[in-house]
């Protein structure tokens, strides 16, 4: 009796709305809200990708990134408020947004056991891709990986950044509109982080497809055509990252002293800025840093053992709408959060 | 084939930067169709990983030969006052027919365990069909790859003087089918709650040895004990290991005596429970964990 339960219980199939494909909005969400038993890992957000866009999620680790990025792809039931990907409702419309979405999480789910092909057929067979389609849409995503030639491999025998790669090809085998990259680059080695960024423009400009990615690089960020930066659960800012660095404006500065709190008070006193000691560093943002390095050496009033000036970057934009940088921030981001993120992350 | 499943042809013009036409796959709404090959490629993947390690076909068939061969002959001068000339080995090999199965279905749901720790059970997890299929087709997977265990011990009759016959064959493996799918549900069902290995494997343990102990594999289950017929009446192998024997026993030529006293079958309160009840109690146990099973998986997230 339990057996023919699934056969019995099938819905007959409902059309497809062509329109959607042509929707703009690829995600929306509204006052979003997820509540773990203490801990309130999502705080009511709000915003829209637009279809076709790289959309980057950009904080440290437990602001509450994963846990979005879990709502949306229907893993986990939100507390409150709603959200839509490729126009369904991720609470009341499961099965049509797993349809539409493809997945990569920041842990590996690829069967190590299976070779390479294996993994992307078993793939194709649970998301229905019609039979005569396989063969061509995996050639095709396999290629573009780089990973045809090893397609009859063991998963286990793959590096990590191989592994990556096979779950993007795996993650674009059904076509979705909607492709989600949890941290795609974490724990790689620079070069392979490079070459995935490689993979995800070519995808952009070859496919019809929006791409919502979260990261705590920054240098990352800057590829996004638009970037919402959250912490503790909330969206401070959303924005191009063009946008957002010249909001901010002025250059970084950064110095070394024996006595950073003399420095800070001199620095407040001789010239009237306000500094803080960011990374271990005394750091404060001056309109034109090349001009003002020399007369803060001479006028300083005390020794400087390094100096570094930068021009605006995403970090600087992260320090001021959060008054910390990114790596403070996360050696801050408690325990307890990290912990509630990977409970779900972990499937239960 | 109702379901709009054809590739789309929506070969878009080759891209500016010189790359592939893209051929995008339309994946049609859910049908039982698609709940089907979710149902059979589980099941395929249990095959596959299954012939990838041969060294787990070995290490499960371990305990029923030591069971077999080792606790068998040892025991043979002792028991061969009470079996009335019927070799201990031959009384033994109906519980070890169902041992060989009950491991490997075991380790099976085990490696949903792993699954988890691994990460590919959120593969399965997040796919669009229903986790009923998911978990039947592990629960299907189990089974046969524990029938195929099951197999190597059925062709070992000769060995232990009971000769090869395709009608008791094909019963005694049907019956192996049906305990080792009862057994993976049982374990599936365990694993959606147990996300340790070593939990997991310690349950497990201790559910198998006291049901195999328990079952009458190893004495007949007459004229025992008051405390120890009740146990013996609840455990469930005990409805595999007796119609097994009923079965491989029905093939030998012995005396009624020793037929009576070795082959007396389950009694429920004086009766004498038929075959077919047993496995429909064997039948019922693996539905009812199934169900079970699948609301757990269901409700996980």
């Amino acid at each position: 009796m339990a057996m023919d339960r699934t056969l019995r219980l099938r819905r007959t199939p409902s059309p497809r709305p062509m329109t959607l494909a042509t929707t703009a909005t690829a995600v929306s969400v509204e006052q979003l809200v997820k509540r773990y038993d203490e801990v309130e890992a999502v705080r009511g957000i709000e915003f829209e990708v637009q279809s076709g866009e790289i959309f980057g999620f950009l904080g440290p680790n437990g602001a509450g990134k994963s846990t979005t990025i879990n709502m949306l792809c229907t893993l986990v039931r939100p507390s409150g408020g709603s959200a839509h990907v490729a126009g369904h409702d991720v609470v009341t419309e499961r099965d049509e947004v797993r349809r539409n979405i493809g997945l990569v999480f920041q842990d590996t789910t690829l069967d190590g056991y299976l070779t390479a092909e294996q993994n992307l057929r078993l793939h194709a067979e649970l998301y229905g891709v019609p039979r005569e389609a396989v063969l061509p849409r995996m050639t095709q995503v396999m290629e573009m990986v780089g990973l045809w030639d090893r397609r009859g491999s063991l998963v286990n025998t793959f590096s990590g950044g191989m592994k990556r790669r096979l779950e993007i090809a795996r993650g674009l085998l059904h076509s979705p509109r909607v492709l989600f990259l949890d941290e795609p680059t974490v724990g790689l080695d620079p070069q392979t982080r490079s070459s995935i960024w490689s993979y995800i423009r070519e995808l952009k400009s070859r496919e019809d497809i929006t791409i919502f990615l979260t990261t705590h690089y920054m240098d990352e960020a800057e590829y996004c055509d638009r970037i919402a930066i959250m912490d503790q659960g909330r969206i401070i800012v959303l924005d191009t990252p063009e946008a957002l660095k010249a909001s901010v404006g002025k250059d970084r500065v950064q110095i070394q002293t024996d006595d950073d709190a003399q420095a800070i008070r001199s620095l407040k006193e001789h010239f009237g800025i306000e500094a803080t000691v960011a990374e271990g560093m005394v750091t404060f943002g001056v309109g034109e840093g090349e001009h003002f390095v020399p007369r803060l050496f001479a006028e300083l009033g005390q020794p400087i053992r390094s100096v570094n000036v930068s021009r605006p970057s995403l970090d600087d934009v992260f320090m001021s709408y959060t008054g910390t940088t990114i790596r403070d921030a996360e050696s801050g981001a408690t325990d307890q959060r990290r912990k509630a993120a990977r409970m779900m992350s972990g499937g239960r | 084939m109702a379901t709009p499943t054809a590739i789309e042809p929506q070969q878009q013009e080759p891209d500016p930067a010189g790359g592939h036409k893209v051929a995008a796959v339309r994946v049609p709404t859910r049908t039982s169709r698609g709940e089907l090959r979710a149902i059979k490629v589980v099941w395929k993947r249990e095959l596959i990983r299954f012939r990838r390690d041969p060294l787990r076909i070995l290490t499960s068939l371990m305990q029923p030969f030591l069971f077999l061969f080792v606790l068998g002959t040892g025991l043979s001068r002792t028991a061969s006052a009470g079996t009335h000339g019927v070799n201990f080995k031959t009384f033994v090999y109906p519980g070890v027919l169902c041992m060989a199965v009950m491991f490997t279905a075991m380790f099976s749901a085990a490696s949903l365990v792993w699954d988890r720790e691994f990460g590919f059970l959120r593969e399965m997890m997040v796919a669009p069909v229903r986790r009923s299929s998911l978990v039947l087709g592990k629960c299907l997977g189990g089974a046969t790859v524990a029938g195929f265990q099951g197999v190597i011990v059925l062709l070992l009759a000769p060995l232990v003087h009971v000769p090869y016959g395709v009608t008791w064959i094909a019963e005694v493996f049907a019956i192996q089918l049906l305990l080792a799918f009862t057994i993976t549900t049982f374990g599936v069902m365990v694993a959606a709650r147990v996300t340790q290995m070593q939990s997991f494997m310690a349950l497990m343990q201790m559910a198998i040895m006291p049901m195999f102990f328990l079952s009458g594999a190893l004495f007949p289950v007459r004229g025992l004990p008051r405390w120890l017929e009740i146990l013996n009446r609840i455990d469930p192998l005990t409805y595999a290991v007796d119609p097994i024997r009923r079965v491989v026993f029905a093939n030998l030529e012995i005396s009624g005596e020793a037929r009576a006293v070795l082959v007396p079958g389950v009694t429920w309160w004086g009766w004498r429970v038929p075959t077919i009840v047993e496995v429909a109690v064997l039948a019922a146990l693996g539905l009812i964990m199934l169900a079970v099973a699948i609301v757990q998986f269901s409700r996980a997230e």
